[in-house]
C-alpha cells in the first residue's frame, strides 16, 4: 500500500532490532537508500555508527551483502570491489561505499579523492552527523562552528564546517547530491537516479543525531527539517556541473522564506555555549553559501 | 559468484531479526494509536502513513489499522511527533493507559 | 624446452604475476619497486595481460584494493618496498585476518628515518607478526618461480604471501631466467576459489565486530569469538609449511627447478661452522663458505627461504651437527637482536646439541656486504667459539660503532 502512495519500493532491507539509537537519523536515511538501491548492491563501510547498525557477529539485520573495511579505506575498498567485479564480469552489481563524516572528511579523504579522481564507478555516501558519534561525540572537521563535543568541551568548535561539496566538485564527478532523512522521498529519488548513472557519484546525507546533538529522539525529523529550512543543509543536485535545488530548498529559493539559523541552533544542547559572535558568523556563513547556491541555480 | 564458499574460514554474519536483541526493552515510552483519529483508518483508504514513512526502525506496518511491532519499537516518539492527526500518544511504560 | 632470458628481478616478478593470470593489480611507485609496477601496466595496457589496473593514490589503498577485489573472487597482485610497506601495515593485518590469498612482492629496502633507498630487510622483517607467509628469494629465477608458487600456497591455506627480494641487488640486476610456458603455469595453478560469500541471494556481513566470547547465531549454532577467528589464522599458518614443501616439490617435478621449500643448505654434509642468512645475503655466504673451506674451516650455509611460518622443525634438524652458528641479518629488532637470530635460538631451545650462536647485523641501508667480509667475520667468531667463548654480543658488520 505505501508503495503506491509514496511511489517507492515497499520492501524493507533492515530487519528490526538494530543497535542504532532511538530516533537515529541514519537508520531512517539508510532505510530509504537501500529501498532505492535494492538487492544487487554490495556495501562497504568502516567502523562507524552504521557498522554497529550492521550488527555484531554472527548476525546482521541488513539484507544486503556488506564488507567491513578499516577506517581510512572506505573508498579504496569500493575501488577494489569495482575492479574485482569488473574482472569477474559482474557489472550488474552496484557498489556503495558509505562512511560517516569522520571517515569521509578526515581520515577517509585521501582514498575518496583517489577513487573520485580515477572516475571509479561507484556511489559514495557520506552520512554526516557532524562528529565522531560512534566513539562518543568527538569533534570532526564536519562539526559546525560553536558546537560542543567531547574534544571541544569548553571552547566549542572554532572552525566552520569544512566545505566538502567544493572538494568533491573539484573532482569533476558525474553526480553530486545532498539529501536528508526528513525528506525521505527526495532522498529515495536521488539514490534511484544515482544507481543508473555511471562514474563517481557522491551523496551527502545530513543526519540528525539525538545523543550527539543533545535533543530528544522524537525530534529527529523536525531537526532535519529545520536544517533544511534554515539553509544550513540545503537539498540540491549537481549533475555535470549543473546545479539544481530540490524539494523544500527549491521552494525556499523561489519563495525566499529561509528561517534564521537561531531557530535550529537553540533546539540543540550542543550549541548551548555558542556566543553571539559565533552566532553572527554562522548566520553570515549560511547566508553566503545560500546566496552562492542561489546564484548558481539561477544561472542555469 | 564463488565455487567454494566456506562459512568457517572468516567471519560472515547471517541475516537475523533482533540482532541487537528485543529492542522493545529499550523503551520508557510506548506509542499508542487512537484509531478514531488515524487518517487511513478513518478514511478507509491508503492515505497519510507518515508514521510508516518516518519510523527509523521500520516497525510500523502500513495496514488498516496501523500496527506497531512492540517487540522491537524503541519508543523514540518520532511517529507521535510527526502524525498530522495527533493520533499517536507516547505513554509511559508500566502505566495502564489504553 | 627452455626459454631463457636475461632480466632484472623486477621483470622476473612481473612475468611471474603475468603467468599467474592475475586479474586485479594495484600498485603505487616506490624505489626500487617502481619498474615492477611500470612493466605490469605495460602488459595490461597492451592487452598482454587481461587485468584491471588500479592506479592507486597510495600503498594503503593498493593493498585495500587487493583485499576487496580478492574478496569478490579475483586473483590479485601488488608490490612495494620500505615505507610503502610500512604505510600498508594496518592492511597487512587486515588481509591476513580476512584470510585472503593475496600475493605481494616486497622489494626489500631500508626504512626511514633517516631515508635510504638502498637494500636491507627491515621492511619485511618488521611485518613478521602480521600473519603473512614470507618467502625470501636469492636470485631472479627464484623470484619468478616463487611468485607462481605463492598463488598455489596462498590459495590452498587462505593466507596472504609476501615474496621478498633484495632491492637493487636483485631488483635491478640482470640474471638469466628461464620463463615457463603460460599453459603449463595455467595447469600448475588451478583457478582461485574464494571462500567468501557475497551474493544478493545469501547476504552476509563480512568481518564485522566480534565479541570476546562465542555467540549463537539465529539458528542456535555457536559461532566463533574473536580469539577463535584469530586462532584459525595461526592454525592455517601451521599447515603452511607442508603446503610450501609440497608446492616446491610439484613445481620442481613440472618445471625442473627446486628452490628448497622452507630452506636450503650448502656444504653442510660435513660442516662445523654454519653461516645463516636470507635472500641474496645467503647466496653471498656460499662464496664466503668457499673461502673459509680453502683455509681449512669446515664452513657450510643454511639459507632460510621461508621466514614465516618459521620453519622451526626443519631448522632444528639442519643444525643438529653444528659446532658454531653465525647469523648475518639485514635487519634488527631494535632493543634486542636480529629477528632471525632470536627465532632460531628459540627453535633450538632444549635441542639435544647446543651450538654457540653469534649474530651480525649487516648491510643496513645498502652497505655493501662482500663475501670476503662475511668470511673474515665468520672466522673471527669461529676462533672465539673454539676458545670456548659461548656467547658473543651482537656485532655490526663493517659499521663504525665507536
Amino acid at each position: 500500500m505505501p508503495e503506491n502512495l509514496f511511489k517507492i519500493n515497499a520492501k524493507e532491507y533492515i530487519l528490526p532490532g538494530t543497535r542504532a539509537c532511538q530516533g537515529c537519523g541514519l537508520s531512517l536515511a539508510y532505510r530509504y537508500a537501500l529501498k532505492a538501491l535494492r538487492e544487487n548492491t554490495i556495501v562497504t563501510l568502516p567502523a562507524s555508527c552504521l557498522c554497529v547498525l550492521h550488527g555484531i557477529y554472527p548476525s546482521t539485520p541488513v539484507m544486503i551483502p556488506c564488507l567491513n573495511n578499516s577506517f581510512a579505506s572506505t573508498a579504496a575498498s569500493a575501488s577494489g570491489l569495482v575492479a574485482g567485479l569488473q574482472a569477474m564480469n559482474r557489472t550488474d552489481i552496484t557498489v556503495m561505499a558509505i562512511a560517516g563524516d569522520g571517515g569521509t572528511f578526515d581520515m577517509g579523504i585521501q582514498s575518496l579523492s583517489g577513487a573520485a579522481e580515477r572516475g571509479t564507478d561507484f556511489i559514495y555516501v557520506c552520512y554526516d552527523n557532524e562528529g565522531y558519534m560512534n566513539t562518543g561525540t568527538q569533534r570532526s572537521s564536519a562539526t559546525p562552528l560553536g558546537a560542543l563535543t567531547t574534544t571541544t568541551p569548553i571552547a566549542t568548535k572554532q572552525q566552520h564546517k569544512k566545505d566538502f561539496i567544493k572538494i568533491m566538485e573539484a573532482h569533476d564527478i558525474a553526480y553530486l547530491a545532498t539529501a536528508s532523512p526528513s525528506y525521505p522521498i527526495d532522498l529515495y529519488d536521488k539514490f534511484v537516479k544515482a544507481k543508473k548513472i555511471r562514474g563517481t557519484r557522491y551523496i551527502h546525507l545530513s543526519i540528525p543525531c539525538p545523543p550527539g546533538w543533545a535533543y530528544p529522539p522524537k525530534d529527529t525529523v523536525k531537526m532535519g527539517r529545520l536544517a533544511v529550512e534554515t539553509g544550513i543543509s540545503p537539498l540540491f543536485e549537481i549533475e555535470n556541473g549543473r546545479f539544481r535545488f530540490t524539494g523544500r530548498s527549491k521552494s525556499m529559493a523561489e519563495k525566499g522564506n529561509r528561517l534564521p539559523v537561531i531557530n535550529y541552533l537553540e533546539k540543540q544542547g550542543r550549541f548551548r555555549k555558542m556566543n553571539i559572535e559565533q552566532l553572527h558568523q554562522m548566520q553570515r556563513w549560511v547566508d553566503g553559501k545560500w546566496q552562492e547556491y542561489q546564484r548558481r541555480a539561477q544561472e542555469q | 559468484m564463488n565455487a567454494k564458499r566456506d562459512d568457517s574460514i572468516s567471519a560472515m554474519c547471517t541475516v537475523a531479526i533482533g540482532e541487537g536483541g528485543k529492542t522493545g526493552d529499550w523503551r520508557s515510552l510506548r506509542p499508542v494509536i487512537d484509531h478514531n483519529r488515524c487518517i487511513p483508518t478513518v478514511k478507509k483508504k491508503a492515505a497519510c502513513f507518515l508514521c510508516w514513512l518516518y519510523c527509523p526502525e521500520g516497525v510500523v506496518k502500513a495496514t488498516m489499522p496501523v500496527e506497531i511491532d512492540l517487540d522491537y519499537c524503541k519508543g523514540c516518539g518520532v511517529c507521535a511527533e510527526e502524525c498530522p492527526a495527533k493520533a499517536i500518544t507516547m505513554v509511559r511504560e508500566g502505566e495502564d493507559n489504553e | 624446452m627452455n626459454n631463457v632470458q636475461i632480466m632484472t628481478g623486477n621483470s622476473a616478478a612481473a612475468i611471474g604475476a603475468k603467468l599467474s593470470a592475475v586479474q586485479v593489480v594495484a600498485a603505487y611507485p616506490i624505489t626500487p619497486q617502481s619498474q615492477l609496477a611500470e612493466i605490469l601496466s605495460q602488459y595490461i595496457e597492451s592487452g598482454e595481460l587481461k587485468a584491471e589496473y588500479v592506479r592507486v593514490e597510495g600503498e594503503h589503498t593498493a593493498l585495500t584494493v587487493c583485499i576487496s577485489a580478492s574478496t569478490v573472487g579475483a586473483r590479485v597482485f601488488t608490490a612495494t618496498s620500505a615505507n610503502g610497506l610500512l604505510y600498508m601495515h594496518e592492511q597487512l593485518h587486515w588481509a591476513a585476518g580476512s584470510r585472503l590469498p593475496i600475493v605481494m612482492c616486497c622489494v626489500n629496502r631500508g626504512v626511514g628515518a633517516p631515508w635510504t633507498i638502498f637494500n636491507d630487510q627491515q621492511d619485511s622483517l618488521a611485518q613478521r607478526d602480521t600473519g603473512w607467509v614470507q618467502i625470501y628469494c636469492r636470485n631472479n629465477q627464484e623470484i619468478l618461480d616463487t611468485v607462481i608458487q605463492a598463488y598455489r600456497i596462498a590459495e590452498a591455506v587462505y593466507c596472504p604471501v609476501m615474496v621478498c627480494y633484495d632491492g637493487f641487488v636483485l631488483s635491478h640486476t640482470m640474471m638469466p631466467v628461464a620463463v615457463p610456458a603460460a599453459d603449463r603455469v595455467r595447469e600448475f595453478l588451478p583457478p582461485y576459489q574464494a571462500h567468501t560469500i557475497l551474493s544478493p541471494e545469501d547476504p552476509r556481513n563480512l568481518n564485522p565486530v566480534l565479541f570476546p566470547w562465542r555467540r549463537e547465531n539465529s539458528a542456535g549454532v555457536l559461532c566463533d569469538g574473536y580469539m577463535e577467528m584469530r586462532y584459525k589464522l595461526q592454525a592455517a599458518l601451521e599447515k603452511a609449511p607442508a603446503v610450501i614443501q609440497a608446492t616446491n616439490r610439484d613445481y620442481a617435478a613440472v618445471f625442473g627447478r627446486d628452490h628448497g621449500g622452507l630452506h636450503w643448505e650448502y656444504l653442510t654434509e660435513d660442516a662445523e661452522l654454519y653461516l645463516v642468512g636470507m635472500g641474496s645475503m645467503a647466496s653471498e655466504a656460499t662464496q664466503a663458505a668457499d673461502l673459509l673451506r680453502k683455509e681449512g674451516i669446515k664452513a657450510g650455509v643454511v639459507g632460510v627461504r621461508v621466514f614465516r611460518p618459521f620453519p622451526a622443525q626443519v631448522l632444528r634438524e639442519a643444525f643438529q651437527k653444528a659446532r658454531g652458528i653465525v647469523i648475518f641479518e639485514k635487519g634488527i629488532s631494535y632493543g634486542y637482536e636480529g629477528a632471525l637470530c632470536s627465532d632460531l635460538k628459540a627453535a633450538l631451545y632444549r635441542a639435544e646439541h647446543q651450538a654457540p650462536i653469534h649474530n651480525y647485523i649487516a648491510g643496513l641501508g645498502g652497505r655493501d656486504v662482500k663475501a670476503r667480509e662475511l668470511a673474515d667475520a665468520a672466522r673471527a667468531s669461529w676462533q672465539a667459539m673454539e676458545k670456548g667463548i659461548y656467547e658473543q654480543p651482537t656485532s655490526w658488520l663493517n659499521c663504525f660503532t665507536g
